[in-house]
């Protein structure tokens, strides 16, 4: 394995994602080469259709290509059995959804304690764990509280301690901010941002431009493919002359 | 943007000279938009003499000082009372561009969209990048340029929207114009229409 250079945490090579057979088959997908190293924030845009969703779906191992390879820290997904596969998106990877997708009759702790305690971590642990995850997302005061007691952005704030709970150095995100109002989504692209700088690989998938801003690069889909990124330049001489004078 | 407005405000405060001007407006405004020195000494010059400013003499090393008349006071007050002017758009060449290339044949307007789209993001992210920076800081002196950041975010992301609805227009009318060819060759039929494609087997 390489030492040099950021690890690689996410790499889709050649990926290819085709629905149905024959004249109905539509691809979702085609030949999207992608990497995304630690410390590493994407943001992926484009119209509805695009072929986000599936991109992000096949990152994490809840859909499998039907050509091309999926590495998750330098594991390739085809060679893993569905048990193992499971095992690798409790420890590996964390997803936060529009939707939050919280359990409602557990507490905040409880729900970020979850993926650990799934994967044979004794409950002491895991809720130390949980607490430092959420500690981490700005609501420590929270950790007993059940989830229908909390605000939109509290929930999706537990949403993603339960993503980043443990050693997970691979976020993905669907649309986190879609139910919030726009100071709470900002809140979230915060806690993304935090993570990705402590160390973390982030993959957003975002229709809002303000939101692909906070990333360090944007990857542009269209028709399955991708067609364009933007990185940051970081250079305040063009900053002053984006301004228009 | 209006120079002459903007000095005569920061004279109000106190009188000034021609650098000090320069510096004090760069200071409250982030640097966004820099000062040239030329500038501000040419508009001095046109504030004199419209008798809204007045030359009080040199500071001792050389520099010319000015002060604010009553005149300039009041010009001052119906400034910041007046709404900025939205009478005539602001010429937009992105607009002018697009509206340009939509009605002239062999261009390709997605491109254009498109590359106007990264160089936006791009800048978008530089302004989120900074705004970051500067709010961590959590220096009062800060606020202006927070400001001025903030108004350029929303107006870039404005723009990336407009991009987008733009896009969906275009895809729109091309989808209906694909939809009425097929109709004519297909003779009525409308089995060549996108929306009918899962009907085919």
């Amino acid at each position: 394995m390489s030492v040099q250079g950021p690890q690689q945490v996410l790499e889709l090579a050649k990926v290819g994602r085709t629905f149905g057979e024959g004249a109905t088959a539509v691809a979702a997908l085609r030949d999207v080469d992608l990497t995304i190293s630690a410390g590493e924030f994407v943001a992926v845009m484009g119209p509805s259709g695009s072929g986000k969703s599936s991109l992000l779906a096949l990152a994490g191992g809840l859909d499998r290509p039907t050509s091309g390879a999926v590495f998750v820290e330098s594991t390739p997904l085809a060679g893993l059995g569905l048990n193992e596969l499971a095992r690798l998106r409790r420890r590996a990877v964390g997803y936060v959804f529009q939707d939050f997708n919280l359990v409602p009759t557990l507490t905040a702790a409880e729900n970020a304690a979850l993926p650990l305690e799934l994967d044979g971590t004794s409950a002491r642990k895991a809720h130390r764990q949980a607490a430092d995850a959420l500690r981490q997302v700005g609501i420590p005061e929270l950790a007993d509280r059940f989830v229908d007691q909390m605000s939109g952005g509290q929930q999706q704030r537990v949403a993603i301690a339960r993503a980043i709970v443990g050693k997970r150095r691979l976020i993905l995100a669907d649309e986190p901010t879609g139910a919030l109002d726009s100071t709470t989504g900002q809140g979230v692209m915060e806690v993304l941002r935090a993570r990705a700088d402590a160390g973390a690989a982030v993959m957003l998938v975002t229709h809002e431009a303000r939101h692909a801003a906070w990333a360090d690069r944007v990857v542009f889909l269209r028709d399955g493919r991708i067609i364009d990124q933007a990185a940051a330049m970081h250079d305040p001489t063009m900053l002053l002359t984006q301004a228009g004078l | 943007m209006s120079i002459r407005h903007s000095l005569l405000a920061l004279l109000q405060d106190q009188p000034r000279y021609g650098y000090q001007l320069r510096v004090e407006f760069e200071n409250r405004t982030g640097a966004t938009w820099p000062l040239n020195i030329g500038q501000v000494y040419t508009t001095l010059d046109r504030l004199e003499r419209d008798a809204l400013v007045a030359k009080e003499g040199d500071d001792g090393e050389g520099h010319v000082v000015y002060s604010i008349t009553p005149a300039g006071k009041a010009e001052v007050r119906s400034w910041f009372a007046a709404p900025v002017e939205r009478n005539t758009p602001p010429r937009n060449e992105l607009a002018i561009k697009l509206a340009l290339a939509v009605t002239l044949p062999g261009v390709d307007v997605q491109a254009i969209i498109q590359a106007q789209r990264v160089a936006s993001i791009r800048a978008l992210q530089d302004y989120t990048k900074a705004r970051r920076d500067t709010a961590s800081n959590q220096r009062a002196a800060d606020t202006a340029w927070l400001l001025v950041l903030d108004s350029l975010i929303f107006q870039t992301e404005a723009e990336v929207r407009w991009l987008d609805l733009c896009e969906a227009r275009m895809v729109q009318q091309a989808q209906a114009a694909a939809t009425g060819a097929a109709r004519k060759t297909s003779n009525g039929a409308t089995e060549d229409a996108p929306f009918n494609a899962d009907s085919r087997r």
